[in-house]
């Protein structure tokens, strides 16, 4: 279920040059599952924009996004008090139902924000978390502290090689010899696909596009899958790793 | 007491607002945000007689005051629907539905039509003509009065419900076809359909949009809208639905008032999903404000 509301700013900071965290607080209740998304309305813009949700409570929701464009570069100078227009609970997010022991979960860039909540849901589980995040650059590096805060085995990859392990998140994996019986990722597209192609093991895999609406209404956002059509909004923006086409 | 409720080719609607065609589904995701037995009606999703996916993403862009779409017709076939969608949309929808038609050839457009008369639910089938995202078919049957006269005729041949061509507004003479479609048979015209459109990412250096150009939609396109309902209000004598950056009470009496006698809210549905219910709700002040009693009295009151 998704609704619509309104939620008042109480911090939005910067984490890297490029990379804020904003905390909102207001109805949360419809968020239900790790890795949904929000879509924000914007004075003076269109259309909604569509950010991951990083981590939520009863009262307050944290989004990490990054500035790509007009929108989020709007987003950045927003002050705390501001109140917004949200959509929340859109998206199915990653699904924890599924047999796995040793979750590995990876994230590259802006990817990264939405593994942090369903890290304290797998720990909370009782499961051990281990997670790769992977960069350009050491100054890009955000949230290795949180995630190693948690609890989590953390392994950060950098493509300079400016900070832990040089090359990609699948360069870490392999390098560490890192032992998980099931993934979960989100970050650029490549870097799913290299996942998906170098791991044996199944896994849910997080994807983005460009959305008109963010519920499923206008079809903007859809994708071929091995089981017919689904809408990056509504049946995604989590799939199964056996049903992508690459 | 005032009265909202309005009559296309005997079809009475309770008021006006339509969700436009493309931008409401075949009801199910608007259902989880209201009751949509509160609109006039609603068009469904172009349907094509195979299923479609449709162009490749991205096709969706940011515009001022509106957007770009590219979706190409995606939507699940006329025998989908018609197996599916239909039977689920009378659990919770309990009025006439408007049924949008699309195809790639005269041929289709009719088979399509005439499966889709047979259905109970649908009180009006509107022939999209215009449909800007595909090629060899859609808009290029809009954009010259024989073609859409062509298409109008078969229609009209194999059904028994009011048939309305949904028009495209990237045309030289939108007059000359909106008429060729009425001396062809048409019950109404709907217009206008999304304009051609096109945005560049310039740190790419290529087109936004995966298919190039799009459809231009959103507030931005309302006061062409309003011209050219106008204008084929008055060349023509069957109603006309009026679409185009509808996006409150206000926007529908005006469109009203330029001769449209029910009036579709299109892309502010994707932007606030409770767009056409506030519409609905916020009809009756706005009435008062402006002294209207009886809606349809202002139908085409702009001379």
């Amino acid at each position: 279920m998704y609704r619509k509301g309104l939620y008042r700013i109480l911090e939005n900071e910067p984490l890297t040059a490029s990379v804020w965290r904003m905390r909102l607080a207001g109805d949360t209740q419809w968020i239900t599952a790790p890795g949904q998304f929000v879509n924000i309305a914007i004075d003076g813009l269109y259309l909604r924009r569509p950010i991951s949700v990083c981590d939520c409570d009863a009262q307050t929701l944290t989004l990490v996004y990054k500035v790509v464009g007009e929108g989020t570069a709007r987003m950045s100078r927003m002050a705390p008090g501001t109140e917004l227009d949200l959509l929340t609970g859109l998206g199915n997010g990653f699904s924890t139902g599924v047999a796995t022991q040793r979750p590995l979960l990876v994230g590259g860039g802006v990817g990264v924000p939405p593994l942090y909540n369903l890290a304290r849901r797998l720990l909370a589980e009782g499961k051990p978390v281990q997670v790769v995040l992977g960069f350009n650059t050491a100054a890009e590096v955000f949230y290795e502290e949180e995630f190693r805060a948690l609890g989590c085995d953390v392994t950060v990859a950098t493509a300079d090689g400016s900070r832990g392990v040089e090359g990609f998140v699948t360069t870490a994996i392999a390098r560490c010899g890192l032992d998980f019986d099931y993934f979960f990722a989100c970050g650029p597209l490549p870097m799913l696909r290299a996942l998906s192609e170098a791991t044996a093991q199944p896994g849910q895999l997080s994807f983005e596009e460009r959305m008109g609406c963010g519920f499923g209404g206008c079809m903007g956002c859809s994708c071929k899958t091995k089981y017919g059509s689904k809408r990056i909004c509504k049946e995604g923006p989590v799939l199964a790793k056996e049903e992508v086409v690459w | 007491m005032l009265d909202t409720s309005v009559v296309l080719s005997g079809l009475k609607l309770d008021n006006p607002v339509i969700p436009a065609s493309g931008t409401f589904g075949y009801g199910n995701e608007f259902r989880e945000f209201y009751d949509i037995n509160v609109l006039g009606s609603f068009s469904f999703k172009g349907t094509t007689r195979e299923p479609r996916f449709g162009n490749p993403t991205p096709r969706i862009a940011e515009c001022t005051a509106g957007m770009i779409n590219a979706v190409g017709l995606q939507n699940p076939g006329i025998e989908a629907v018609i197996a599916e969608e239909l039977p689920r949309l009378r659990t919770f929808f309990h009025k006439p539905v408007i049924a949008n038609i699309s195809g790639f050839s005269v041929e289709e457009y009719a088979y399509c039509c005439e499966r889709i008369d047979r259905e109970e639910q649908v009180g009006l089938i509107e022939v999209n003509v215009s449909c800007p995202n595909v090629r060899h078919g859609g808009m290029s049957f809009g954009t010259s009065p024989e073609a859409a006269a062509e298409v109008t005729r078969a229609v009209k041949a194999v059904t028994t419900k009011p048939v309305y061509i949904k028009l495209s507004p990237n045309v030289t003479d939108i007059v000359a076809i909106a008429r060729a479609c009425e001396e062809a048979g048409a019950d109404g015209i709907c217009l206008i359909n999304t304009m051609l459109g096109m945005r560049i990412d310039m740190q790419r250096r290529r087109a936004v949009i995966a298919n190039t150009m799009g459809g231009f939609s959103g507030p931005a396109i309302f006061p062409v809208a309003v011209r050219m309902v106008y204008q084929v209000a008055q060349a023509c004598s069957v109603p006309v639905i009026g679409c185009g950056g509808v996006q409150s009470a206000r926007d529908v009496i005006e469109m009203m008032m330029a001769g449209a006698t029910a009036v579709e809210v299109g892309a502010a549905n994707l932007v606030n999903p409770y767009a056409s219910k506030e519409i609905v709700e916020a009809l009756p002040a706005e009435m008062e404000r402006l002294g209207i009693e009886r809606l349809s009295d202002i139908i085409g009151v702009v001379a």
